[in-house]
């Protein structure tokens, strides 16, 4: 396992997978994007139909899934007007923005190498980034280190309890998964911070 | 919270105003980041850097008092701006909020 460097030559930022960790991560983004796109953006019940066919605007309520409820948090806690306001304007355009961006990771992976089904051992994929591009896979990883988080309820200092899970507890495995991603973003962020 | 004062309004359009818009006009918004236990320490300080063009210092400074304290600050202004400012947060990942100064 090897996280994100800056190429000293080429000023870009690289990272080398093997092919079931290049995998993994394309399954991560295209999971997060399908969730991203599966909630109705306007799931209101209590609508007239025809109205809800002619509003075309953007949600007012927080989404239910806990994840999305976590990529689009409540902006004003004391003002549910204003919060809805806020949330019909700006949740439209995040979505969008975040199921491009892990877009963009699967996409890079692919145009890297990564077949659409990993049967090779031994592949290696490299991937080599712009600052920009290196960006948009920070971002992406933060918001798969939320949804996983999300999932697995991960707490301020419950390390000790990730500790001692055994190694076959699936949680304890996705738990893993969790720690590498948060590696990798450790590594772009200090590739980009220099 | 301040007082609300009329000062920064150029005369020629004060008149045009009744008191309450010039209240909603002085009044400053800010923007809150919260902790949350996924973030990371130095993402946290790069989205600061990068957003809000503040140095490395003072971006580690406002991470440090959203670490230590469940929130911070991180920047104030027109009501407007501060929902650009949350936007760009939640485009980022962080928990953020905005408020009417206190």
């Amino acid at each position: 396992m090897s996280g994100f460097a800056r190429h000293r030559r080429s000023k870009r930022i690289i990272a080398n997978f093997t092919g079931f960790e290049a995998d993994l991560l394309r399954s991560l983004a295209a999971q997060l994007v399908e969730l991203l796109r599966n909630e109705a953006a306007v799931p209101r019940e209590d609508q007239d139909p025809f109205e809800a066919m002619m509003d075309f605007s953007g949600p007012t309520s927080e989404p239910d899934d806990p994840v999305l409820a976590r990529l689009f948090p409540t902006a004003y806690p004391t003002d549910d007007e204003a919060a809805a306001e806020f949330r019909r304007f700006t949740e439209g355009g995040l979505r969008d923005g975040k199921a491009a961006a892990a877009c963009t990771i699967i996409d890079a992976l692919e145009e890297a190498g990564l077949p659409e089904q990993l049967t090779e051992d031994g592949l290696m994929i490299d991937v080599e980034l712009d600052e920009p591009a290196a960006e948009t896979w920070m971002r992406s990883f933060t918001d798969l280190r939320l949804a996983l988080a999300t999932r697995l309820e991960i707490e301020d200092g419950d390390e000790a309890y990730w500790a001692a899970l055994p190694d076959e507890d699936p949680r304890a495995q996705a738990h893993d998964i969790y720690e590498w991603v948060g590696y990798l973003q450790e590594t772009i962020v200090g590739a980009l911070s220099r | 919270m301040s007082a609300p004062s009329p000062v920064e309004v150029e005369p020629d359009t004060e008149k045009d105003l009744v008191p309450d818009e010039v209240t909603v006009l002085a009044t400053p918004w800010v923007t809150i980041v919260w902790n949350d236990p996924v973030n990371l320490m130095s993402y946290v300080t790069y989205v600061f850097q990068k957003h809000f063009a503040y140095s490395k210092k003072k971006a580690e400074k406002l991470m440090m008092e959203v670490h230590e304290d469940g929130r911070s600050v991180v920047s104030s202004g027109s009501r407007e701006e501060m929902e650009r400012d949350v936007q760009a947060m939640h485009e980022y990942g962080l928990w953020a909020t905005l408020q009417k100064s206190e």
